[in-house]
């Protein structure tokens, strides 16, 4: 009697014939083709600001407002954040639930610090007077990093949030997808940030 | 090079074998700080081209061009794992699609404001293109 409903369960939910799809098995592509959204727009972003970016309107230029050495710091904070994000994954490769913790809150930190120093460098030119209605330049200027700002803000706030569903759910299939998520978003965010750091203040200082 | 012999080479792992494509997306220690090392030197460069002032502006804006694109190429194949296999290719697809765009988006803006600001200049400046036509 057990037998033919057992085989008729799985000629209703697994066809035998059809290869078995995890739950959530195509996350991983649809999340990549959203991070290609995400791409077009710090594409437009970029445009705008290399059509913008020599219009100062009499107000002051990336020579007089940027300092490479603050710059540089936040770069590291970023590239740093990067590979401890790395880590928190071979650790949850390995199924160590503590270790991933560690490394996604040592990460949470270097976002932390990279966004506390752009937000000092923002409020410096601010108190300077380079406010975003100043010239095209700074409105270009203020809207891709601004841009770049808050999606790391939403990275941290996303990572905090995952620490707090392992801590509590531990490393299960749903954790992992999520993480695995947050990760293309992570080293996403630093690969922008290298056009960022390159087309914005690198060749800024050269004009 | 590593996934595929992991794929095929390696049989004892096969307890892991739901978890195949998990692996492969996370790639391993030694690739981490493989390019984690690419990317401080690549960055450390430009940055010290840009401060010092070796070489003249546009020797310098083309070299620190090269190693963003190249930078943003070690972080995809170190850190976003990206092969021509991941998802079946079509990861590699929405990629290539997303550069095209890009660089139609980005060269296409550059390229016609650059032109519209050479044609809409200040009518002193105008006269001297007058004298050509």
């Amino acid at each position: 009697m057990s037998a033919p409903v057992a085989e008729y369960d799985r000629d209703l939910f697994h066809p035998e014939e059809e290869p078995h799809h995890a739950e959530g098995s195509s996350t991983m592509l649809g999340f990549w083709i959203y991070l290609m959204s995400d791409c077009l727009i710090f594409a437009m972003l970029f445009a705008t600001y290399g059509v913008l970016g020599t219009s100062y309107a009499g107000g002051p230029g990336p020579k007089e407002l940027f300092e490479l050495p603050l710059v540089a710091l936040n770069t590291s904070m970023l590239l740093l954040s990067s590979i401890t994000y790395g880590f928190a994954m071979l650790n949850m490769t390995e199924g160590k639930q503590r270790g991933t913790l560690v490394w996604l809150g040592i990460t949470g930190l270097f976002g932390a610090a990279f966004l506390g120093i752009e937000l000092y460098e923002f409020s410096t030119l601010i108190h300077e007077g380079a406010t975003p209605p100043t010239s095209a330049f700074l409105s270009s200027f203020f809207t891709l990093v601004g841009t770049h700002g808050l999606h790391v803000t939403f990275g941290i706030i996303w990572l905090v949030t995952l620490m707090v569903q392992v801590a509590r759910k531990g490393l299960i299939t749903a954790n992992r997808r999520r993480l695995m998520c947050l990760s293309l978003f992570w080293h996403f965010l630093d690969v922008i940030w290298i056009g960022v750091f390159t087309f914005v203040y690198l060749m800024g200082m050269l004009r | 090079m590593s996934a595929v012999s992991h794929g095929y080479d390696h049989p004892e792992h096969g307890r892991q074998d739901h978890e195949h494509d998990d692996e492969e997306a996370h790639g391993s220690r030694k690739g981490y700080w493989i390019g984690f090392a690419l990317s401080v030197v690549l960055t450390a460069i430009p940055f010290w081209l840009v401060m010092a002032k070796p070489l003249s502006s546009q020797a310098t804006a083309l070299i620190i061009m090269a190693f963003a694109a190249a930078q943003i190429i070690v972080h995809m194949i170190f850190f976003l794992h990206m092969n021509r296999r991941a998802e079946g290719g079509w990861s590699m697809m929405a990629l290539l699609f997303t550069i095209v765009i890009v660089g139609i988006s980005l060269a296409g803006s550059l390229w016609v404001m650059y032109h519209m600001n050479a044609n809409m200049m200040p009518a002193q400046n105008m006269q001297d293109m007058g004298g050509m036509g």
